[in-house]
C-alpha cells in the first residue's frame, strides 16, 4: 500500500448556551449554580469599567485605548477558572481578565493614562504586566510552567493573545515547547476576528486556530467565546488537566471585537456594519440573561441593583487614579535595574537637581 | 494647490503624503517594487502612508500579510535575492526586534556570503521616535543597533521634501536600508514636494543652517528641537539625514570651521550613534576641537509611556544648556 492514513484530526467545538439562552442540559449541570451571578456581575463590571475608559478617552483623561467590548464572555469566562495563586499572561486587550482576577481597576485606568505603575501588580496575583509586542508572550507561559513542574506545585498558567498573534513564530515556539515538556499552560487564544484591519480569513489558510494544537501533540478545542458557560467549561477542564499532569491545551474562543481595534483606529475603512450588527446581536450578555432569567436567577431589579454597584466601583477607581500623584520621573532610571550604573546616577542627579 | 516654479510642479505636502507619493512614483517605475506589511494594504497602514496605494496596484503589489515580522522581513530577503524590490513596513520600530535575525543574519550578508552572486536590496520602512503619546515600544529610537551592523544603511528624513528624494534612492539602491520615519514628524510639518521625481544621494547630509561658532549635529525629529534650542547661538547645524554611512566630509569641514560639536539625538546616549561620531571627530580633527565633543541625548532607561515622555528626550533646556557647556570650555 504505497499511501497510509496515519494520521487523523477531530476539531471539536463547546457551546453550553446558544444564542436563545437554551443550555445543553448534561452540559449545564457540570456547572455549579453559584456561577451564573459571578458571570453576570463580573461581566457588567467589566463592560462599564471599559465604557468609562473610552469616554474618558474621547475627554483626554485617558491615552490610546484597546477595548473589549463583545469579548468580555471570552475574557472573564477563562479567567473565572483560575485561582488567585495560578499565573495569568496577558496582551494587550485582556481588561476583562485582569478584572475577574481582581486586579484594581484604578491601576488599570493607570495604564491605559501611560503610567508604567498601573502595571505593578499587586501582591497576592501573579499576572505580569499586559504585552505590546504580539505574540511575544507565548513563550513566557514555557518558562513559568517549567517553574511550576520544577517546584513540584499543583499550578496552572493562562496565556492570553489574539489571532493574530497566533502567526507569529513565537505562537509556533510556544506551543511546541508546552507540548514537549508537557506544562500546565492553558493557550487561550481571543479570535476576536480582526488583527487590525486583517480578517481572521487572511490571517492563516487554516481553517481554524485550535486544530494547530493537534500538530504539537496535544489537545485544541474551539468554544462559543460568547457563551460564557461554555469558555468556562472549556477553560476548568483545561486547567483542571494542567493541574493533573495532563500538559498544555489550545483554547480558541470564537468571539468579536465589537470596537474599533483601539481609540486610533477606525473599523469602518475596513468592515461592514452588517458584519458588526449581525455580532452585536451575539453578544455575551443577551443569551446568558435569557438564560438566568429562565432559572429565575435575573430579574430587572437586579440588574439595576448589579450595575449601581459597579458603576460606584468604577466611580471609585477613576477618581483614586486621577488623584494619584504623577509619576517620578526618576523612576524611568530608577527602575532599570537593581544595580544602577555610574552614568544612571549622574543623570539621576541631572533630573533631580 | 499645485504651483508652477522654475518648471517644477510642487505642492504642500507633509510627511506622509511625500512617502506615500514616492511609493507611488517607484511602483509606477519599476513594477518590481512590492509593499508588504501589516494593515498597508485595505487600511492605508496605520498612519496611512500606503493609502490608496493596494487599490491603485492590486493585493499582488500591496500585501497585506499576517501579523509576522520575522516573516514579513525573511520574505522580504527572498524576493530582494530574486531580484524584487520589497519595501517592507514594520508597524512600529518597537516591532522590528522579532526581525532582527534576517536583517543581521541575511539582508546585511547575503551579498558577502555568497561573494556578490546573490544580493538584498530591500526597504525596510518604519515609525520610530517618541512624541506621539503612544503605549509601550511604539516610541522606540534603536537606530544605531542596525548602523552598528556591516552591510545596512540607515536613512532617517526630518522634511517632506527630503524623505521623498531620500526614500526614492533607498528603493533603488543595491543593498538593504532601513528608513526611519519620525513619526513626531509625520503631520507635524509641511514643505514643497515636487511632482517630479527627485533623488536625494544616500551618504550625504546637509547644512540646515550655516554657522560659525558650533555644529550641531542632528537628524529626524530631533533636528528641529536642536535648532530651536539653538536661537542665540552662531551654529551650524547639519542635518544627517542618513545615519549610515554617515557624511565624515561634511562634518569634518564644518567642525574644522567651528572647533565645536554638539551631537542630539533622541536614543540613549550610551552607544549611541553620537558615540561614534565623536569618537571619528576625535580621531580625524583632534587639532581642531576648541573642546570636547558634547552629547545631548536620552537617558539610560526603558524608554517610557506617555506620562514621562517628555522627561526622557532631551528637551529644549537640556540641548541649550549642552551647546553653552561646549562654547563656554
Ligand atoms: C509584534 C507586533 N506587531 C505589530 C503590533 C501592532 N499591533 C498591535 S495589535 C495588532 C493586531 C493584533 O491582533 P490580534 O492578535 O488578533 O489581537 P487583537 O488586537 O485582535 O486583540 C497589531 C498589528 C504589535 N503591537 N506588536
Ligand atoms: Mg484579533
Amino acid at each position: 500500500m504505497p499511501i497510509s492514513v496515519i494520521g487523523k484530526m477531530e476539531v471539536k467545538r463547546l457551546q453550553v448556551i446558544n444564542e436563545q439562552g437554551q443550555a445543553d442540559a448534561s452540559l449545564i449541570s457540570l456547572l455549579p449554580d453559584s456561577i451564573y451571578n459571578k458571570f453576570f456581575e463580573t461581566i457588567t463590571l467589566a463592560r462599564l469599567y471599559n465604557q468609562r475608559a473610552l469616554s474618558l478617552q474621547r475627554e483626554g483623561r485617558l491615552g490610546t485605548y484597546a477595548s473589549i467590548l463583545g469579548q468580555e464572555a471570552s475574557q472573564i469566562g477563562s479567567a473565572l477558572a483560575f485561582d488567585p495563586s495560578d499565573w495569568i499572561i496577558p496582551s494587550f486587550r485582556e481588561s476583562g481578565v485582569l478584572i475577574a482576577m481582581g486586579y484594581p481597576m484604578r491601576l488599570l485606568y493607570r495604564y491605559w493614562m501611560g503610567d508604567e505603575r498601573g502595571m505593578s501588580c499587586p501582591e497576592g496575583l501573579n499576572i505580569l504586566p499586559m504585552c505590546v509586542p504580539v505574540g511575544s508572550q507565548l513563550t513566557h507561559s514555557v518558562g513559568v510552567g517549567m517553574g511550576i513542574k520544577h517546584k513540584g506545585e499543583k499550578k496552572a498558567v493562562a496565556v492570553y493573545f489574539g489571532d493574530g498573534a497566533s502567526s507569529r513564530g513565537d505562537f509556533h515556539e510556544g506551543l511546541n515547547l508546552a507540548g514537549v515538556f508537557k506544562l500546565p499552560v492553558v493557550f487561550l487564544c481571543q479570535n476576536n476576528q480582526w488583527a487590525i484591519s486583517v480578517p481572521r480569513s487572511a490571517q492563516s489558510a487554516g481553517a481554524t486556530i485550535a486544530e494547530r494544537a493537534f500538530s504539537y501533540g496535544f489537545e485544541g478545542i474551539q468554544v462559543d467565546g460568547n457563551d460564557v458557560a461554555a469558555v468556562y467549561k472549556a477553560t476548568k477542564d483545561a486547567v483542571d488537566k494542567a493541574k493533573a499532569g495532563g500538559g498544555p491545551t489550545l483554547i480558541e474562543c470564537f468571539t468579536y471585537r465589537l470596537d474599533d481595534h483601539t481609540t486610533s483606529d477606525d473599523a469602518t475603512r475596513y468592515r461592514s456594519r452588517d458584519e458588526v450588527e449581525a455580532w452585536k446581536a451575539r453578544e455575551p450578555l443577551i443569551r446568558l440573561k435569557l438564560f438566568m432569567e429562565k432559572k429565575g436567577l435575573w430579574s430587572k431589579a437586579y440588574e439595576d441593583e448589579v450595575i449601581k454597584k459597579a458603576s460606584d466601583a468604577v466611580d471609585a477607581a477613576i477618581k483614586e487614579a486621577e488623584a494619584m500623584s504623577p509619576p517620578d520621573a526618576a523612576d524611568m532610571i530608577r527602575f532599570t535595574n537593581k544595580e544602577l550604573t555610574l552614568r544612571q546616577k549622574r543623570e539621576l542627579e541631572e533630573l533631580e537637581g | 494647490m499645485t504651483t508652477k516654479q522654475m518648471g517644477v510642479f510642487q505642492r504642500p505636502a507633509n510627511m506622509v503624503g511625500a512617502i506615500n507619493a514616492t511609493l507611488a512614483q517607484e511602483m509606477d517605475r519599476d513594477k518590481d517594487v512590492v509593499i508588504l506589511g501589516e494593515d498597508v494594504g485595505r487600511d492605508g497602514g496605520v498612519f496611512r502612508v500606503t493609502e490608496g496605494l493596494q487599490k491603485r496596484f492590486g493585493p499582488g503589489r500591496v500585501m497585506d500579510t499576517p501579523l509576522a515580522e520575522l516573516g514579513i522581513v525573511g520574505a522580504s530577503v527572498g524576493m530582494a535575492i530574486y531580484g524584487l524590490r520589497p519595501v517592507a513596513e514594520i508597524q512600529f520600530m518597537g516591532f522590528i526586534y522579532a526581525a532582527i535575525e534576517q536583517i543581521f543574519s541575511h539582508a546585511s550578508r547575503m551579498r558577502s556570503r555568497s561573494r556578490g552572486r546573490f544580493t538584498c536590496p530591500l526597504v525596510i520602512r518604519t515609525p520610530y521616535g517618541i512624541g506621539i503619546k503612544a503605549p509601550e515600544l511604539h516610541s522606540e529610537s534603536a537606530e544605531a543597533l542596525f548602523c552598528h551592523m556591516p552591510g545596512i544603511k540607515v536613512v532617517v528624513p526630518s522634511s517632506p521634501y527630503n524623505a521623498k528624494g531620500l526614500l526614492a534612492s533607498a528603493i533603488r539602491d543595491d543593498d538593504p536600508v532601513i528608513f526611519l520615519e519620525p513619526s513626531r514628524l509625520y503631520r507635524a510639518i509641511k514643505s514643497d514636494v515636487p511632482d517630479e521625481e527627485y533623488l536625494l544621494p544616500l551618504g550625504k547630509g546637509e547644512v540646515y543652517q550655516e554657522g560659525k561658532d558650533l555644529t550641531i549635529v542632528a537628524w529626524g525629529a530631533m533636528l528641529h528641537k536642536a535648532a530651536e534650542a539653538a536661537d542665540g547661538f552662531d551654529a551650524e547645524i547639519i542635518d544627517l539625514q542618513t545615519l549610515k554611512p554617515f557624511d565624515e566630509e561634511l562634518i569634518l569641514s564644518s567642525v574644522k570651521k567651528t572647533g565645536r560639536l554638539v551631537v542630539a539625538h533622541e536614543a540613549t546616549t550610551l552607544c549611541g550613534l553620537g558615540a561614534e561620531i565623536a569618537a571619528f571627530v576625535s580621531e580625524a580633527a583632534f587639532g581642531y576641537m576648541k573642546a570636547p565633543v558634547m552629547r545631548v541625548a536620552g537617558y539610560e532607561a526603558v524608554t517610557p509611556m506617555a506620562r514621562l515622555e517628555d522627561d526622557f528626550n532631551p528637551g529644549i533646556e537640556r540641548i541649550k544648556r549642552a551647546y553653552e557647556l561646549v562654547m563656554e570650555y
